[in-house]
């Protein structure tokens, strides 16, 4: 339990922390964070309405420019220091350094307790899609039987049809964390990874086979060569290409920090990217062929009913499952898919909070999953089981993704490259065992492009959100649950870098094996 | 479908498809280094 470590070889007490017992079981458990909610009902409708077929080039860029480089990135930092993200950060830099990994600590445990309602929605979901209990108005169905929205505000008059699937996912999530890397984390996703394959692949197979799939995948695939030369275009690329793989804020970190010291990370890491986006492909043609058979059995154009996140979850897809021929069987592929997908996203968030407090207070795996479990739960269920939590939700979400992941992420490149000038170290590291060679592009692309690109994506985005208040929200959720939460966990992270670590723990970089 | 959207279609699958077969053909190339210590998970 305890880490007994030594001064020359800090990793050695790491043994402890748990590990990964092989590659592949690392592979699928990174897929399985990066493959999430926004593979799904993101994806689809960005590509869709940023130029068709003609945004695969911008994607591409973005994916080997920004994606792919900041993707080893993170592994480098996880892999050399073998720490949880302020471990790690902390061996990097020292205690300053230390902060960028609270940071990204503080974000994962916000988002966290709000990833889980969804998830509780989408079990709710695969159980209504058996007997299409939204009847002719899904949406009135969402938000007034099934959610029970009221006006923004914080209240606590529970809806037990979100309260009890959400315990029941956190006491799933917990019963996974205490089981530990290997036989939780990564057993869970060899299980579940495969199962999502397959399961998406039926519900693509059946949705092609939809009248009007066709002209679903024609408005998908169609390009729009004019829409390359607008810059908001290469943002929507660079912006889905930075938040699908799950990078920037953490949790690659930790992950990497579980595998073997010779394992081949930069090969490893092209396997995991070109998975990420080998799903949202296949999830681009399921969901265009589904909403090309709701066109053609509503006579409406493609453009009126193509959407994304929930209103694409819970509204749209519970009309197509109305309408089509074994409707069900299409509603359990595609809310057991959400289920399964989202758990093992939500599992890899929250492991990097369990991760960080386990290092810092030397604690057994059992006891840092409880007390990290246990209060994110609480605070899960007395926000969001509520009347009142779909626009905390709603709000969160944005900043957090916005204010908090991709702010994170730029300031911990510009750091890690200009302030602790720690690229050429850790891309020595990355090549002695990786089979992809990192040459100084890769050094340009992480100290230089890829910040620019993603410093020109927040920009915009706080343009947009200073333009006008999200979503017509209220001034005090903005400013309170939106701007709040996003400089909260800046201040804790501030506040907990400058507390002590036990003594047990060694803060010193682990010594360089030689490898091969 | 029209032609182009046919096109593209076909071009993003063998890009993105094509381009994982070939990352995970790299991988299993490549010596297969596997952690080897003792995995205790507590």
């Amino acid at each position: 339990m305890a880490t007994h470590a030594q001064a020359s070889d800090p990793s050695a007490g790491q043994h402890s922390r748990g590990h990964f017992t092989s590659r592949r079981v690392f592979i699928l458990a990174a897929i399985g964070s990066a493959v999430g909610l926004g593979n799904i009902w993101r994806f689809p409708y960005v590509a869709y309405e940023n130029g068709g077929g003609a945004f695969l080039i911008p994607y591409l860029v973005a994916l080997l420019v920004a994606g792919l480089p900041f993707l080893l990135l993170d592994y480098g930092i996880g892999h050399r220091y073998r720490g949880s993200a302020p471990l790690s950060f902390r061996r990097l830099g020292g205690a300053t350094a230390e902060t960028l990994g609270w940071w990204q600590v503080g974000i994962c445990a916000v988002i966290a307790i709000y990833y889980a309602v969804i998830i509780a929605w989408a079990v709710r979901y695969t159980f209504f899609s058996i007997d299409e209990s939204w009847g002719s108005a899904p949406d009135e169905f969402l938000f007034g039987d099934f959610l029970q929205v009221a006006e923004p505000g914080i209240g606590l008059d529970f809806v037990g049809g979100v309260f009890w699937p959400l315990l029941l996912v956190w006491l799933a999530v917990i019963a996974v964390m205490v089981a530990g890397v290997q036989r939780g984390i990564g057993a869970l996703a060899a299980v579940f990874i495969p199962l999502l394959v397959v399961a998406f692949l039926a519900l693509v197979i059946r949705s092609l086979f939809l009248p009007g799939a066709l002209d679903g995948l024609d408005a998908l695939f169609a390009p729009n060569w004019g829409a390359l030369t607008n810059a908001g275009v290469w943002a929507a690329a660079f912006g889905q290409i930075f938040f699908s793989l799950s990078i920037g804020f953490g949790i690659m970190i930790t992950y990497a920090s579980y595998v073997g010291r010779k394992t081949d990370m930069t090969g490893s890491g092209l396997v995991v990217g070109l998975a990420n986006s080998s799903f949202e492909l296949l999830a681009g043609i399921g969901v265009f062929a589904a909403l090309g058979f709701m066109a053609q059995a509503s006579g409406v154009a493609i453009d009126e009913v193509a959407t994304e996140g929930l209103g694409l979850a819970f509204i749209a897809f519970p009309a197509i499952i109305s309408e089509a021929p074994a409707g069900a069987l299409i509603g359990v592929l595609f809310f057991g898919s959400l289920v399964v997908a989202g758990l093992t996203s939500l599992i890899s968030v929250i492991e990097v909070v369990i991760s960080a407090v386990r290092d810092k207070l030397d604690l057994s795996r059992t006891t840092a999953s409880l007390v990290v479990g246990v209060p994110a739960a609480t605070a899960s269920l007395l926000l969001f089981a509520t009347t009142t939590g779909v626009p905390l939700l709603d709000t969160a979400d944005h900043f957090i993704n916005r204010f908090g992941i991709l702010l994170v992420a730029v300031v911990s490149m510009l750091a890690v490259t200009w302030v602790y000038r720690d690229l050429d170290h850790l891309r020595d590291h990355l090549n002695r065992t990786g089979s992809v060679p990192l040459g100084s592009w890769w050094l340009a692309l992480v100290g230089v492009v890829t910040p620019a690109a993603l410093v020109y994506v927040l920009i915009e985005e706080l343009r947009g959100v200073l333009a006008e208040p999200y979503e017509g929200y209220p001034a005090w959720l903005i400013n309170g649950v939106g701007w709040g939460s996003a400089a909260l966990v800046l201040v804790l992270a501030i506040v907990l870098a400058r507390l002590p670590w036990r003594r047990t723990v060694d803060l010193t970089a682990p010594t360089e094996e030689v490898s091969r | 479908m029209t032609t182009s959207a046919v096109v593209m279609m076909i071009v993003a699958m063998l890009v993105v498809w094509g381009g994982l077969a070939l990352a995970i053909r790299n991988l299993t190339r490549t010596t297969r280094e596997e952690p080897d210590e003792v995995h205790r998970d507590l």
